[in-house]
C-alpha cells in the first residue's frame, strides 16, 4: 500500500538517495521543514549527513528539535539515519559542548582502535537480537567516523564491529534509528524500510 | 567486520558509458543506468560514475545520468569528473550522488577539499588521484594525464586527507586500461601514508589482479573494462576473492 513518508529537510543530507529508496517502493515522499508537519505526520524520516553540532543547530534553529523529541519519547513512527541516529543521543565528541536531542542516554565518540581506517566506508555485518522488531541480521552499508558503543532505557540494539562492537541500529516502539544507511543497503535495506513502514504506522 | 568493496566504474561521456586506453581511443560501452542496475544485481558494493565530457552539453547530460542512475540504484553512488567547487559538488549530491570525487580542481585549489568536507562531511569527500611513475616515486597528473604537475603523490595524498578527504581513489595512469594489473608499489606506498580507505584503480584484467591490490594495501578495488567486456561478472570476482580469504559481501 502506498504511504506518505515525510522527510525532514536537514540541509546537507543525501536526500535524493533517501527519497529514491521510498519511491522505488511506490510511496509518496514529502520534504518538510515545518514543525507542525513533523509533529503530526504518520511517518517521519530524519536523515543526516554532516557534523553533529551543525546538524543539531539546524534543527534547533528551525524549531524541529521539540517535535522530534516528542515523537521519539512517545515511541511514534520515526526513522533516524546515520547522524540522525546520533542526534537522538546526549552528545558527541565530534562537537564538544553541543547537546543532542537527549532521547537516548548514550554518548557518541570517534572510532579509535589503533590502525583502524576511519571513516568506516563500506559494508559490515549487522547482528540483530531476537527481540528486534525491525532489524534482521545481514550486511549494511556504513559511512561514519563516529558511533555509539551502547544504549540503554529499553532501546534494543543491533550491533556491528569496526575495531570493537558498536551500535549499528537501535529501536524502541515505532522508532528505528540506524547508524548504517538503509537506503543504500541494497535489497536487505529495502526490506528493512518496508518493515518499518508497515510495522510502525 | 568491514568488507572489501568491489566497485564497477562507469566512465561517462555525453550520457553514455565509454572505455578507452590511457584515457584515449574511446568506445561505447552502454547506458549508465542499465549498466549500474545490472552491476547491482551482480553484487556490486558501490558504483562510481566519472563524467569525462568536455562540453557544457555533456555536463548537463551527466546530471541527467546521475538522476537516472540514482532512481535505479539502492547501493552507494560516487560521482566525479570535472568537479570544480563545493557548489558543484552540492548540485551532484542533490541529483543523487552519495559521495563526490574531486581531482584536477583540487590540485589547483586544495581548499575545495576542505569546503566539501566542511559542508557535507568527510565521508562525502573523495580525493581522486591520478599517479604516474617518475623515477623511484610518482607524480600527480591531471586533465586525463595531459598535465604532469611534478607534485609528489604521497605528499598530495597526505595533504588531501588532512584537508578532509575521507577516502582516496587512486588511479595508476601508467596502468589504466592496459590490463596489466594495478600498480602495487603505488598502493602500498599510499595506503601506508594515509589512514583512510584506499580504492585501487587502473589496470585490472583478472580477478587475481584485484586480490593482489588488496594484499598490497588497498581496502577496496575499482574496475571498469573487465566488467564491461563481460569477461567476468562482479559475482564471479567476489566468489574468487572469498575463496582466497578476502572478506567480501556475497
Amino acid at each position: 500500500m502506498s504511504r506518505t513518508i515525510v522527510i525532514v529537510r536537514t540541509g546537507t543530507a543525501n536526500l535524493a538517495s533517501v527519497r529514491a529508496a521510498f519511491e522505488r517502493q511506490g510511496h509518496t515522499v514529502e520534504l518538510t521543514e515545518e514543525p507542525a508537519r513533523v509533529a503530526e505526520a504518520d511517518r517521519v524520516v530524519l536523515p543526516g549527513v554532516g557534523a553533529f553540532g551543525a546538524s543539531m543547530a539546524e534543527l534547533v534553529k528551525k524549531n524541529l528539535a521539540e517535535p522530534l523529541v516528542e515523537r521519539a519519547r512517545g515511541n511514534r513512527s520515526l526513522l533516524a539515519i546515520c547522524v540522525g541516529m546520533q542526534l537522538l543521543c546526549r552528545g558527541s565528541t565530534e562537537s564538544p559542548g553541543a547537546r543532542g536531542l537527549e532521547v537516548v542516554n548514550a554518548e557518541v565518540s570517534r572510532f579509535d582502535a589503533p590502525g583502524l581506517r576511519v571513516p568506516q566506508l563500506g559494508w559490515n555485518d549487522v547482528t540483530a537480537p531476537p527481540e528486534a522488531r525491525f532489524v534482521r541480521s545481514g550486511v549494511a552499508y556504513f559511512a561514519n567516523s563516529y558511533r555509539a558503543r551502547q544504549v540503554a532505557d529499553g532501546w534494543v540494539a543491533s550491533t556491528a564491529d569496526h575495531g570493537g562492537t558498536f551500535v549499528a541500529a537501535m529501536e524502541r516502539g515505532n522508532v528505528l534509528a540506524c547508524q548504517f544507511h538503509p537506503e543504500l543497503s541494497g535489497a536487505w535495506g529495502a526490506q528493512l524500510l518496508a518493515r518499518w513502514i508497515e510495522g510502525s504506522g | 567486520m568491514l568488507k572489501t568493496r568491489i566497485i564497477p566504474c562507469l566512465d561517462c561521456k555525453d550520457g553514455r558509458v565509454v572505455k578507452g586506453v590511457r584515457f584515449e581511443g574511446l568506445r561505447d560501452a552502454g547506458s549508465p543506468s542499465e549498466l549500474a542496475a545490472a552491476y547491482e544485481k551482480q553484487g556490486a558494493d558501490e558504483i562510481v560514475v566519472l563524467d569525462i565530457s568536455a562540453t557544457t552539453e555533456g555536463r548537463n547530460a551527466a546530471l541527467a545520468t546521475v538522476r537516472a542512475v540514482r532512481r535505479e540504484l539502492s547501493i552507494p553512488l560516487t560521482v566525479g569528473g570535472g568537479v570544480g567547487s563545493a557548489e558543484h559538488a552540492g548540485v551532484l549530491l542533490d541529483a543523487g550522488a552519495d559521495k563526490v570525487s574531486v581531482n584536477s580542481a583540487a590540485v589547483k585549489d586544495p581548499a575545495i577539499v576542505t569546503a566539501i568536507a566542511d559542508r557535507y562531511g568527510r565521508q562525502c569527500a573523495v580525493i581522486a588521484i591520478d599517479a604516474a611513475r617518475k623515477d623511484a616515486s610518482w607524480e600527480v597528473v591531471t586533465h586525463s594525464g595531459k598535465n604532469r604537475t611534478g607534485i609528489d603523490v604521497i605528499a598530495w595524498a597526505r595533504e588531501a586527507v588532512q584537508r578532509g578527504a575521507g577516502e582516496v581513489l587512486l588511479t595508476s595512469f601508467d596502468r589504466d586500461g592496459t590490463r596489466s594489473g594495478y600498480d602495487l608499489d603505488l598502493l602500498k606506498a599510499v595506503s601506508e601514508a594515509v589512514p583512510v580507505p584506499i580504492i585501487a584503480s587502473g589496470g585490472a584484467a583478472h580477478a587475481a589482479h584485484l586480490l593482489e591490490a588488496l594484499r598490497a594495501g588497498a581496502t577496496d578495488v575499482l574496475a571498469a573494462s573487465i566488467f564491461h567486456d563481460g569477461d567476468l561478472t562482479v559475482g564471479d570476482v567476489k566468489k574468487y576473492l572469498a575463496s582466497q580469504g578476502a572478506r567480501v559481501r556475497l
